[in-house]
């Protein structure tokens, strides 16, 4: 399914996002964000930005104090996902002007649905900020 | 009443989302508690009857649900209605929350479908279709699938990108889900493939090439299409979508990838993106690498990334050149220095793939050095980095039955330096090719007891637990192949020294019937000499026979190999006798003794050792050492130690009368104990050889015998005994095809002549130091645990192991591809029928036949209908005619005609090949069985009714089409592209 999952976690391991396009049990998932947590913030910025986890790849990229996590299946395109994330945090940069981790804290609900407007099913639907930001301007205004 | 005014209360006062998260930030210590609070507040608060109160609750709910893992199942039903609330902000909220919780398994999943179907098919609002979408795109089971299908259908074609291409990405859900649906959606998703809106095409293509990935036969028909969009499309995400498409495709259709290779190099050619150049690199090495131009065009690619500073585009350069290793090797030669430098790179992962490269570049020619150089590379590297050079090591030597090595006396003694490596916890696999190797390959047994015996006899090992394994597997090499030890007592002083109390219970055993199986090769030989002296035999022919009892039958035959060798003895250590012709030697007891009095400060020869004081001694020595374990709790050890103490009992009343009557007459006295050791010896001389994995197979099952019987309880009863490993080595004799030549006494007398290792000298400063211990009974359980690390690292320092010399090293090795052949044959590796790995596993079949069947189905019934309706009458019938002609004759002569035909197709000028074509394709489907036919044209027809939309594109999917009818019975498919 392509991108199987995206977590934001900040330096001390805490989770600021996790959206799942698999169902799995809060058992799972707690898990799961415990291991690559513990796999991928002990590496520097030196080291490259792939993990092999399981039977899936973690592409992840670190924006100041946050890391970006995506979940994806072996055969995808390491370097267009790190793309992904880099169009995802110039959305919110553009949408919240210089994210930090208390917007995406205090807005979870606005970054998912930029996630949900980019990512439908792990497929990555939409690639244009502007297209991307038209429906949360909308309802901003309408509220 | 009182629930109204709480309710009220919690309307005023409720606490928002943003107050909730500012308390959590608030709270250093006591956060569960807070959040334990906040539940409680939630679960009151999510039963009010005020809309915004029970969604703020849900809102709440979620934010913990999903980022601090609190269950939020319980409050489904309150999710489901808060989704069918009319405004827009609190249904957000719930759909939200839907697609958080909801599972499979979730009940109240029934009672969403018609809130979702109004939601799908709202006129005014987009954006509530587009939550309904997203949230089906996540929870969507086989019932909400079925029922939804014509509204997502509907949605196909909406007139608005921002729904259509959500409708578009769910698609992918409900085939999965809903095989069913491809027959109604497919057709319009195919279309969507045409749109010119950018977004329709990159999610369309995004589907695509999930479905193509899970089962690429077949969405073959549609390569034209897929084929447009690769040299058509601006974007660089579709393009890379569209290459993991072709990269599927054109591993089924080799014609295909000639039309491919050419757009695909000229996207790596031209494009500045780096993912796109990198997809392309990977397509090619892994789809395309039969053409060679590509090839080394995505190896100067490659490189380039391989010198980049970024370490992302290093590990992909690694990573592409692994996978074009197994066919071109040369790309990774090309590219040797590169691959060896990163090896010392600090990532892990990079260093891990160079190790994987450099492993792909080993063949029999420099697999010596390699192995050196790595090995003393791993003395440097952090444990998890040295542990998986070894293993990556042990798992090349070892492949295909030790394929590329030669020399197994080297492979052995680097098994032996690994074991030593502070670090190595490979013991298992270690263990095992130790006792694979010594049940193979005979030639190499001395040099197995000699690397053995360095183990066992050093102390300092005994205290690592990850080389216990090893260990045992010394021990067991050691007694079972004691007669090419330069010492046998030493081994059984090794074998029994105190620290052996450190082992695990079932590895001790091993160590003790191990020195079992010495002892009683020391007394036999001990008898053997006497008996030869007695009789004046000459030692070395005794001894020979002695050894060669085992080895070959024919003992005269060694015999006139040993004594040359000998002579070659003689002419090293003792100069004065070298002129002596070797038949003095053999037959005067003279020579001899002037040979052993000349080496008394050499290591000993097996002809001196076995004095009537030695033996006595190793008698005294195990009955001290293995008196206090007959009050052993374990069973093995115990079940061993009685069997050797009772033996040694049995026999030692009689060796010590016999020194009495030594001079005298030994015969009568010593009848009885010589023959229990014969018998004995004869025991234990019995080969063991490997066994086939599928020897138990052929044993046929007696009558009457249970296997399947539950034993449970047995296992309760004695589950705490384990058996000793030992026990799978020992099951059958078989005998080797081919006998020992004249290599063995060679080898044997070579082995006489090394100068002792340093281990003997640690044994014997252990044995000055702590001499105290020995020969004591075992009160002293702790034993001090001091000693030296076996492998300082520091120590091996001054070895060449640094980068540099590891790349000159192995550049150098790499170079000269073409070494002179060892002057040593390779020995015989005996092989099994059952060691041959099955070729590989049964390939998966597609993930969901339902699927690729519906989706093929679909596409035959694009076929069936268009081909009928659109063919002219004549035409018509004659084909008609002609398929019920087809069905009377024979399936597999025809099957053979139309294979022939189809080849016959490959040769002939395009154009006459496209009519002959569509005939044949109509052939094909005439013969399939009646059943299927009548099927599929039902559901052409069905879905004729059900749209009159009319494809403009039949007629090259009908061509593409016609050969998918019979992909099951032939591999023959037309170039889609010509």
């Amino acid at each position: 399914m392509g991108i199987r999952f995206i977590l934001m976690v900040n330096k001390q391991g805490q989770t600021r996002l996790a959206q799942y396009y698999e169902y799995l049990t809060l058992e799972e998932r707690r898990a799961l964000e415990g291991e690559i947590v513990r796999k991928c913030l002990a590496r520097n910025e030196q080291q490259c930005s792939f993990v092999e986890h399981r039977n899936y790849k973690i592409v992840y990229r670190r924006y100041a104090s946050l890391f970006f996590l995506v979940g994806v299946d072996n055969d995808e395109n390491e370097l267009a996902i790190l793309e992904f994330i880099h169009l995802l945090v110039e959305t919110m940069d553009c949408h919240f002007g210089n994210v930090c981790e208390l917007d995406i804290m205090f807005h979870l609900e606005k970054a998912h649905f930029m996630l949900e407007e980019m990512v439908m099913n792990g497929c990555i639907v939409e690639t244009s900020k502007t297209n991307i930001l038209q429906p949360i301007q909308l309802m901003e205004k309408s509220s | 009443m009182a629930s109204t005014t709480s309710s009220i209360m919690d309307t005023l006062f409720q606490r928002t989302l943003e107050d909730l998260i500012k308390g959590l930030r608030l709270q250093l210590i006591g956060e569960s508690a807070f959040i334990s609070k906040a539940l409680e507040e939630i679960r009151r608060e999510i039963k009010s009857t005020d809309p915004h109160t029970k969604s703020n609750a849900l809102q709440k709910l979620s934010y913990l649900s999903s980022l601090h893992h609190f269950d939020m199942s319980w409050a489904a039903f309150h999710v489901v209605e808060v989704m069918s609330s009319s405004r827009f902000s609190h249904k957000k909220i719930g759909y939200h929350a839907a697609s958080l919780s909801f599972s499979d398994s979730t009940p109240v999943l029934l009672l969403i479908t018609n809130q979702l179907r109004k939601d799908l098919t709202n006129p005014n609002n987009e954006f509530e279709v587009s939550l309904a979408l997203e949230c089906l795109s996540r929870i969507a089971t086989t019932d909400l699938c079925r029922d939804l299908t014509p509204e997502i259908f509907t949605l196909l074609s909406s007139t608005k990108i921002f729904v259509r291409k959500k409708a578009i990405a769910l698609v992918l859900r409900v085939f999965e889900k809903y095989p069913d649906a491809v027959k109604v959606c497919f057709k319009r998703l195919v279309e969507n493939l045409d749109s010119t809106d950018p977004h329709i095409v990159s999610a369309v293509v995004g589907v695509f090439c999930e479905l193509t990935s899970n089962d690429p036969k077949s969405y073959l028909p549609l390569a034209p299409e897929f084929y447009r969009i690769l040299v058509d499309s601006k974007n660089n995400w579709v393009l890379i979508k569209m290459l993991k498409i072709f990269a599927k495709l054109v591993l089924l259709e080799p014609r295909l990838s000639k039309r491919v290779v050419e757009p695909v190099c000229e996207h790596m050619r031209r494009t500045g993106a780096k993912s796109l150049m990198f997809e392309c690199v990977r397509t090619v090495v892994s789809s395309l690498s039969e053409h060679e131009q590509a090839v080394k065009l995505a190896v100067v690619k490659i490189r380039e990334l391989l010198l980049d500073d970024d370490p992302n585009l290093k590990y992909l350069g690694l990573n592409a050149l692994s996978i074009v290793a197994p066919k071109h090797l040369w790309a990774v030669l090309e590219n040797k220095e590169v691959v060896i430098k990163w090896l010392s790179d600090e990532d892990p992962n990079i260093k891990r793939e160079s190790l994987r490269l450099v492993m792909a570049m080993v063949s029999e020619n420099n697999v010596v050095e390699i192995c050196r150089v790595l090995v003393n590379y791993a003395l440097k590297s952090d444990p998890e980095f040295c542990n998986e050079i070894l293993g990556s090591v042990l798992s090349t030597c070892s492949r295909n039955l030790y394929e590329i090595v030669n020399d197994f006396d080297w492979y052995v003694s680097l098994l032996g330096e690994m074991s030593r490596i502070l670090h190595c916890q490979q013991g298992d696999e270690i263990e095992n090719q130790l006792i694979d190797i010594s049940m193979r390959v005979r030639d190499v047994r001395p040099e197995l007891v000699r690397v053995g015996r360095d183990l066992l006899i050093d102390p300092a090992l005994l205290s690592n637990h990850f080389l216990y394994r090893i260990l045992s597997a010394a021990a067991w090499v050691s007694g079972e192949y004691v007669e090419f030890s330069r010492n046998p007592f030493e081994l059984i002083e090794a074998l029994l020294q105190p620290r052996t109390n450190l082992l695990p219970p079932s590895i001790r055993a091993i160590y003790i019937q191990s020195a079992f199986k010495v002892l009683i090769f020391c007394l036999h030989s001990y008898l053997l000499q006497r008996e030869s002296t007695a009789s004046s035999y000459p030692d070395t022919l005794a001894l020979s026979e002695l050894a060669s009892k085992r080895e070959m039958p024919e003992g005269s035959d060694l015999a006139t190999f040993k004594a040359p060798s000998h002579s070659e003895q003689d002419e090293v250590f003792n100069p004065r006798v070298s002129n002596q012709s070797s038949e003095e030697l053999s037959v005067g007891n003279g020579g001899d003794r002037t040979i052993n009095h000349g080496q008394t400060s050499t290591p000993v020869t097996s002809e001196n050792i076995f004095t009537y004081e030695a033996v006595v001694n190793q008698l005294n020595l195990i009955e001290l050492a293995l008196g206090p374990l007959t009050g052993s709790h374990d069973v093995e050890i115990l079940e061993r130690v009685r069997n050797l103490l009772c033996f040694i009992e049995l026999i030692k009343g009689e060796i010590l009368e016999s020194l009495v009557q030594k001079e005298e007459n030994l015969n009568s006295a010593e009848m009885k104990s010589s023959k229990i050791i014969k018998l004995m010896s004869d025991a234990f001389s019995e080969e063991l050889g490997p066994v086939s994995v599928s020897a138990q197979e052929r044993v046929p099952i007696p009558e009457g015998l249970v296997l399947k019987e539950n034993l449970n309880d047995l296992e309760m009863i004695c589950g705490d005994i384990q058996l000793p490993s030992s026990i799978s080595f020992s099951l059958v004799s078989t005998h080797y095809e081919e006998g020992v030549g004249a290599s063995l006494p060679d080898l044997q007398s070579k082995e006489e002549l090394e100068p002792p290792s340093e281990a003997t000298s640690l044994l014997a400063e252990h044995r000055k130091r702590h001499g105290l211990y020995y020969l004591t009974s075992e009160k002293n359980d702790i034993v001090a645990n001091d000693y030296p690390p076996a492998n300082d690292p520091k120590l091996q320092d001054d070895q060449n192991n640094d980068t540099e010399d590891l790349v000159k090293l192995t550049e150098q090795l790499l170079v000269s591809k073409k070494r002179p052949n060892q002057a040593k044959p390779r020995p015989v590796v005996v092989k099994l029928d059952g060691d041959f790995v099955p070729v590989s596993a049964k390939r998966p079949g597609p993930k969901d036949d339902s699927l690729s069947g519906a989706v093929q189905e679909v596409l035959l019934g694009n076929d069936t209908r268009t081909s009928t309706s659109r063919s002219n009458p004549s035409d018509k019938s004659s084909s008609k005619r002609k398929g019920k002609e087809k069905l009377i004759t024979d399936p597999s002569s025809e099957l053979n005609e139309n294979l022939g035909d189809a080849e016959k197709l490959d040769h002939e000028n395009p154009s006459s090949r496209r009519s002959k074509h569509r005939t044949h394709g109509k052939e094909r489907r005439h013969k399939s069985p009646g059943k299927i036919r009548e099927e599929r044209e039902e559901n052409g027809q069905k879905e004729k009714k059900k749209s009159s939309h009319r494809h403009a594109r039949h007629k090259t999917r009908q061509r593409a089409d016609v050969p998918l009818n019979v992909v099951s019975e032939t591999p023959v498919i037309p170039d889609f592209l010509l």
